[in-house]
C-alpha cells in the first residue's frame, strides 16, 4: 500500500509516542497519529484536548474536527475548562505536544496568525489557539508539517509560537524554563534541532527521499547529520488503521 | 476598566434573587452600543446563538467581541456592521473549510481589528476579572510577537527571579452565555465542556444566560455539584431550547455541519455578500426564534438530536 504524504506525517509521528505518556494533541495529524500509537505500541496513552478533555478515544469514522465538540468527549475520563486543561500543561503534567504552521524557521519558532506585516496582513491566518501555550508547556514537542518550500523559511513574519528563538540560549532568556523542541516531522524527512545552536539539522529521510529533494524544499541552509537514517515506510496495517479512523479523508487528503 | 472600578460598577448593581425570565429581544436590550460583549462556548460549541441574533437584530454599533475561538459569529457580526473590533486566539469556521475569508477581508484591508491572544493568556484574563485582580501572571506569550502587540506586560517575579508575562484582567460589559439548564434566578448548569463560562459569568457587568430548558430552583438543590454558574452574577434567563442551533449543545444536539459547512461553501465563494444573505434569511428575515428552528425543519432537529445521545452515550 502506497502512504500519502498525510498518511506518512501521522505514522511517523505516532512512533515517537512511548507508552504511558500524555500526549496534548489537536485535531487532525496530531490526533490521527496518536490514536494509531494507542493501537499499537502505546495502549496506556493519555490524548489530552485542548477543547477540554482528558482521555478521549477516537472512534473509527468519527473523528472530531475540532477540540471540542462531542465527538472529542467520547469516553473521556474528564472533561475540564479550557483554562483548567492549559493551566494542567503550565504545571508540567503533559508530555507531548504537537505543532504545526504556516511557516516554520531554522529554530523552530512557528507563525499561525499572519503572512507579512502585522498591522495590514498579506495573509490574516486564523491565529495561536493553544499553539503558542502547547510549545511553552509541555515537555516535548513536535512539529509535524508538509515539507514546502515556502513553509520552512530563513525567518517567520511573525512568531506566534516560540521555539529556540534566535537559537543557543535565547529560548531560555525570554523567560521560557521548560519545553524542548526535539523534532520536527515531514513528508519528506525527520529534522532535530543542534544541541548548542539550537539550529534544525537533517536526520533521516522518508523512504525513498533523496537529501537533494529536501534541500530542494527548504527555504533555508540545513546542514546534515553526519549519519542520515531512513524511515521505515508505514506499514499495511498502520495505513488500514488510519484510513478506518478517517474514511472520508478529512485529514488524510 | 480597572478592577476597582470593575468592583464599583458591580456593587452599584441590583444582585438580588429575583425572577429574571424574558425574551431574548428583551435581554439583548442590555447590550448597548459601544459595550465589550464576551461570547460563552467555544467555535462551534454551545454558541449563545438565541440572544446573538436579537443583538443583531437590534443593530448595534461599535461592539468589541471576545471570544476564545472564533466561529462564523464573529463573521455576522462583521459584515453587519455591529463590530470592528475582535479580541480572540483563533477564528474561522472549523479546519476543513480553510481561513474565513471575510475575516481576511475586514482584517486585510484595516476594516477591522483583531487582538490576538494566545489560548490560555486570554483565558487567565477572564480568570483574573473573575477573581477580582487586576492581572495574573503566566509563562504563556513569552518569546512570542504576540506578547509586543497585546496590553500583555513582562516583570521579573519578586520571589524567583524569573521573568512573567502579565496578562490583564478583561472585564467585559457583557458576557452572553448558552447553558443546558438553569432556574428562573439564573442559578445554572452545563453538561459536558464548560469552556471558559464560568469565569465569563464571574468577569462580566452583565450577563445574559440563555438555556435549554427552565428547572425548577428544587432541581438545582438536587444537582448542585453541578452548578457552574451563580444566580447573583446572572441578569437574564433566556428559556431556549435549541438556543446553539446549528452549533452543537453537549449531549443535546450535535452541530449541524451540513448548515455550517454549506454557509462556509457559499462564503468562500460569494464573500460578504453571501454573510449579508445569509443575514436577511436567518436573522433579519425570521421575527422569532420559534421561526427560525421551524427553518431547519422538525426532522433535522430531531436527527441532531439522536446523533448527540449517540455520541455521549
Amino acid at each position: 500500500m502506497a502512504a500519502s504524504a498525510s498518511e506518512l506525517l501521522a505514522a511517523t509521528a505516532s512512533r515517537l509516542l512511548a507508552d504511558h505518556k500524555i500526549v496534548f494533541a489537536g485535531v487532525g495529524t496530531p490526533l490521527l497519529a496518536s490514536a494509531l500509537a494507542k493501537s499499537t505500541h502505546a495502549p496506556h496513552l493519555t490524548i489530552v484536548v485542548e477543547g477540554g478533555v482528558v482521555g478521549l478515544e477516537v472512534l473509527p469514522g468519527r473523528l472530531p474536527i475540532s477540540t471540542n465538540e462531542m465527538r472529542a468527549g467520547r469516553r473521556a475520563v474528564m472533561l475540564p475548562s479550557i483554562t483548567q486543561t492549559f493551566l494542567y500543561a503550565q504545571r508540567g503534567f503533559f508530555d507531548y505536544g504537537f505543532l504545526g504552521g504556516a511557516q516554520i524557521d531554522p529554530h523552530g519558532n512557528i507563525n499561525t496568525s499572519v503572512i507579512g506585516p502585522p498591522d495590514r496582513p498579506q495573509v490574516r491566518l486564523p491565529g495561536s489557539g493553544g499553539a503558542c501555550d502547547i510549545i511553552t508547556h509541555c515537555r516535548e514537542i513536535f512539529i509535524v508539517t508538509m515539507h514546502e518550500r515556502r513553509r520552512f523559511i530563513e525567518q517567520v513574519d511573525f512568531i506566534t509560537s516560540p521555539g529556540y528563538l534566535g537559537g543557543h540560549d535565547a529560548r531560555r532568556r525570554a523567560g521560557l524554563l521548560f519545553g524542548e523542541i526535539t523534532t520536527v516531522i515531514t513528508n519528506l524527512a525527520l529534522m532535530r534541532f543542534d544541541s548548542e545552536t539550537r539550529r534544525m539539522r537533517l536526520d533521516a529521510l522518508q523512504a525513498g527521499v533523496t537529501i537533494d529533494q529536501v534541500h530542494e524544499q527548504t527555504g533555508f541552509d540545513l546542514p546534515i547529520a553526519p549519519k542520515v537514517g531512513e524511515l521505515p515506510a508505514p506499514s499495511d496495517e498502520e495505513l488500514r488503521f488510519l484510513r478506518l479512523l478517517d474514511p472520508d479523508r478529512l485529514f488524510l487528503s | 476598566m480597572t478592577f476597582v472600578e470593575a468592583r464599583r460598577r458591580l456593587e452599584g448593581k441590583d444582585r438580588g434573587l429575583r425572577d429574571k425570565r424574558m425574551p431574548a429581544g428583551d435581554a439583548a436590550r442590555l447590550v448597548q452600543d459601544g459595550n465589550h460583549v464576551a461570547i460563552g462556548g467555544c467555535l462551534y460549541s454551545r454558541t449563545p446563538l438565541v440572544t446573538l441574533r436579537e443583538i443583531l437584530r437590534l443593530r448595534r454599533v461599535d461592539l468589541t467581541l471576545s471570544r476564545n475561538l472564533m466561529c462564523y459569529e464573529g463573521e455576522l457580526f462583521l459584515v453587519a456592521g455591529a463590530t470592528r473590533s475582535l479580541v480572540t486566539s483563533w477564528i474561522g469556521i472549523g479546519l476543513p473549510w480553510g481561513l474565513s475569508r471575510i475575516v481576511r477581508e475586514f482584517v486585510e484591508s484595516g476594516q477591522a481589528r483583531l487582538e490576538e491572544w494566545s489560548h490560555l493568556a486570554l483565558g487567565l484574563r477572564y480568570r483574573a476579572a473573575a477573581m477580582g485582580i487586576p492581572f495574573l501572571p503566566t509563562l504563556s506569550m513569552l518569546g512570542s510577537d504576540l506578547l509586543g502587540r497585546t496590553s500583555a506586560r513582562t516583570m521579573i517575579c519578586p520571589f524567583t527571579g524569573e521573568t512573567l508575562c502579565l496578562v490583564p484582567a478583561l472585564f467585559p460589559d457583557v458576557a452572553v452565555i448558552h447553558v443546558h439548564r438553569a432556574d428562573c434566578f439564573g442559578n445554572a448548569q452545563i453538561d459536558g465542556y464548560p469552556h471558559m463560562d464560568p469565569d465569563l459569568a464571574a468577569a462580566a457587568a452583565t450577563v445574559i444566560l440563555s438555556a435549554e430548558e427552565i428547572v425548577s430552583t428544587d432541581e438545582i438543590r438536587r444537582t448542585a455539584d453541578r452548578t457552574v454558574i451563580p444566580f447573583f452574577t446572572v441578569d437574564a434567563v433566556v428559556e431556549a431550547p435549541f438556543g446553539a442551533y446549528p452549533h452543537e449543545c453537549y449531549g443535546r444536539y450535535e452541530a449541524d455541519l451540513e448548515h455550517i459547512g454549506g454557509y462556509a461553501r457559499g462564503v468562500t465563494a460569494g464573500g460578504a455578500a453571501a454573510v449579508r444573505a445569509y443575514l436577511d434569511e436567518y436573522v433579519y428575515g425570521l421575527d422569532t426564534f420559534d421561526a427560525y428552528l421551524e427553518r431547519f425543519g422538525t426532522g433535522r432537529l430531531r436527527r441532531q438530536q439522536q446523533a448527540a445521545q449517540e455520541l455521549t452515550r
